[in-house]
C-alpha cells in the first residue's frame, strides 16, 4: 500500500544534503511551507541554493536561514520585502549570492524544470539589465532572453488537503507557486493542512496528482498570518 | 503663483477608472494603480487579475469577512467577485505574457518617448533589488498605462527623451496618467490628451524632459 504520510517534518526532512537546491513555494506568507523550513533549520543542511520569490520576510522562515548563514545563493524576484533585514545584512557583507529574477519567469524556470524543458526564450527581461550575460534573439520582432530550467534537489511546499497517494489540493491564494514547486523537485515534500482519504479527492479537484509527491506530513497550523496594512 | 492644482491620488486613479471600458481584463500595479479598481463603476464589469493566480478581484474585505488565505500581489487582503477563478502562479504569468489581459496599469519612475518604462530600480546598484512581476506585465499586457507624479519632489523630470534608470522593459507604455496631465505615447512621440485645469501647455512643457504634443 502507497502511504507517503511521515510522522514528523524531522522525518520529512531527513536527508537533506549539504549543497542542495531547495525550492520553497509560497507568495506573501500564503501557502507557504514554513514547517518545512523550519524543519529545514533544524535539519542542519548548509551551502544551500533557495529558490524562493522573495529574500523572506523578517526574521522567520527563509530569512531566519539566511541569517543562519546556511544559504550560499538566494534565487528570487524580490529582495527587499518589509523587514527584510537579515537578506540586506548578510548581502551587503557579500555573504550571499543573489540571482534576480522575474517574477513571472522565476515561475516558467521552476514549470520548465518540472516539465523537462531545459530552456526557453522569453520576451520579459529583453532590452534591460536582465538579459546582460544571456543569450538573446530576435524572435518575431522582439529581443527575447535564453532563461535556464530550475529543478530541485528538494521542494518544499504547503497544501490545504492531501491524500496518501500524494494527490493534493490548495486554499484560495495558496496555490500560487505550490503546483509548479511540487513538479520541479527531485525530492517533493509537502505539508498539509488536512487529510483526506484516497477518494475523496475527487479526480477533477485534484490540483497536484501525487506522482510529484514524494513525503507528506500533516501540519495543522491554521490560518495565515493577516496583513496588517 | 499657479492658478492650478495636481490631481490628488484618488483623483488620479478615478481619472483612469472613467476610461476603461466593460469587458477588460485587467492587472492592477503597486500604490496609485491599486486605488483604481475602487472607482470602477459598481455596475461596468471589469474584471481585475492579480499575479498571484486570482482573476476576478473584488475590492478590500470589511473585517468580518476578511479570509487570511486570499490576498493580492501587494500583499493586501481582497475579496473575489462572482465567477472569480485560481490558477497558479506559472499559469498566472503565462495569461500575463501570453497577451491576454487587456491592460495593465503601473506605477513608473521614467517613462520615454519611445515608450520605454523605468520603474523597479533607482540605480545600478541597488541594495535589494525587487523585480517581481513588472517586467512581465510590462511585455505582456496589450496595454500598458503608468501612473506617476508628473516629476520627483525634487522637480526632477520623469516624462523623458530617454530613461536613465535601469528599464523594466522596452517601448511598451501606450498613456501616461500624471498628477498634471494624461499623455498619450505615439509614434511621434507624448500627445497630451487631457490636464488639470487652468495649467497652460507651456507649463507643461516647462515640467517635463521631452518635447509634447498638443493632442
Amino acid at each position: 500500500m502507497i502511504n507517503k504520510f511521515v510522522r514528523s517534518v524531522a522525518e520529512a526532512m531527513d536527508g537533506v544534503k549539504d549543497g542542495s537546491t531547495v525550492i520553497v513555494a509560497g507568495f506573501a506568507q500564503v501557502g507557504e511551507p514554513r514547517a518545512l523550513v523550519d524543519g529545514l533549520i533544524e535539519q542542519g543542511a548548509k551551502d544551500l541554493t533557495v529558490v524562493h520569490n522573495t529574500a523572506g520576510r523578517g526574521r522567520e522562515g527563509v530569512a531566519r536561514l539566511i541569517g543562519e548563514r546556511r544559504v550560499r545563493k538566494i534565487i528570487c524576484s524580490f529582495a527587499r520585502s518589509r523587514g527584510s533585514v537579515l537578506f540586506e545584512e548578510v548581502y551587503a557583507r557579500g555573504a550571499i549570492e543573489l540571482e534576480i529574477v522575474p517574477q513571472g519567469t522565476l515561475a516558467e524556470r521552476i514549470r520548465a524544470g518540472g516539465a523537462g524543458i531545459p530552456a526557453f526564450f522569453t520576451p520579459t527581461g529583453g532590452g534591460t539589465k536582465i538579459a546582460e550575460g544571456k543569450e538573446t534573439r530576435i524572435i518575431d520582432g522582439r529581443e527575447c532572453v535564453l532563461e535556464q530550467a530550475i529543478t530541485g534537489d528538494v521542494a518544499l511546499v504547503e497544501a490545504w488537503r492531501a491524500d496518501r497517494w500524494g494527490n493534493l489540493v490548495y486554499r484560495d491564494a495558496g496555490r500560487n507557486f505550490n503546483p509548479v514547486v511540487a513538479s520541479a523537485g527531485r525530492l517533493t515534500i509537502v505539508q498539509t493542512q488536512n487529510v483526506a482519504e484516497l477518494g475523496e479527492l475527487t479526480p477533477e479537484m485534484i490540483v497536484t496528482p501525487g506522482i510529484y509527491v514524494d513525503r507528506i506530513v500533516h501540519v495543522p497550523s491554521g490560518d495565515p498570518p493577516v496583513v496588517i496594512s | 503663483m499657479t492658478n492650478w492644482k495636481p490631481w490628488s491620488r484618488e483623483a488620479l486613479a478615478a481619472r483612469v477608472a472613467q476610461d476603461i471600458p466593460e469587458g477588460w481584463y485587467v492587472n492592477l500595479g503597486i500604490g496609485i494603480p491599486t486605488l483604481v479598481g475602487n472607482y470602477v463603476p459598481p455596475d461596468r464589469e471589469v474584471i481585475l487579475h492579480s499575479e498571484n493566480g486570482v482573476v476576478g478581484m473584488g475590492p478590500a474585505p470589511s473585517p468580518e469577512s476578511l479570509n487570511p488565505w486570499l490576498v493580492n500581489a501587494s500583499r493586501q487582503h481582497v475579496t473575489l467577485v462572482t465567477g472569480a477563478s485560481y490558477m497558479n502562479h506559472a499559469d498566472s504569468f503565462g495569461l500575463v505574457r501570453g497577451g491576454h489581459l487587456d491592460l495593465c496599469v503601473l506605477g513608473g519612475f521614467q517613462v520615454a518617448e519611445n515608450g520605454d518604462l523605468a520603474n523597479w530600480s533607482r540605480s545600478d546598484n541597488d541594495r535589494a533589488p525587487a523585480i517581481g512581476g513588472a517586467m512581465d506585465l510590462a511585455v505582456g499586457a496589450k496595454r500598458i498605462w503608468v501612473v506617476m507624479e508628473h516629476t520627483t519632489k525634487d522637480d526632477e523630470k520623469r516624462i523623458l527623451e530617454r530613461c536613465t534608470y535601469p528599464l523594466t522593459a522596452t517601448a511598451c507604455v501606450k498613456r501616461v496618467y500624471t498628477d498634471l496631465a494624461v499623455i498619450d505615447v505615439t509614434e511621434r512621440g507624448f500627445v497630451v490628451i487631457d490636464t488639470v485645469p487652468g495649467i497652460s501647455f507651456d507649463e507643461l512643457q516647462t515640467r517635463s524632459g521631452a518635447e509634447l504634443h498638443a493632442g
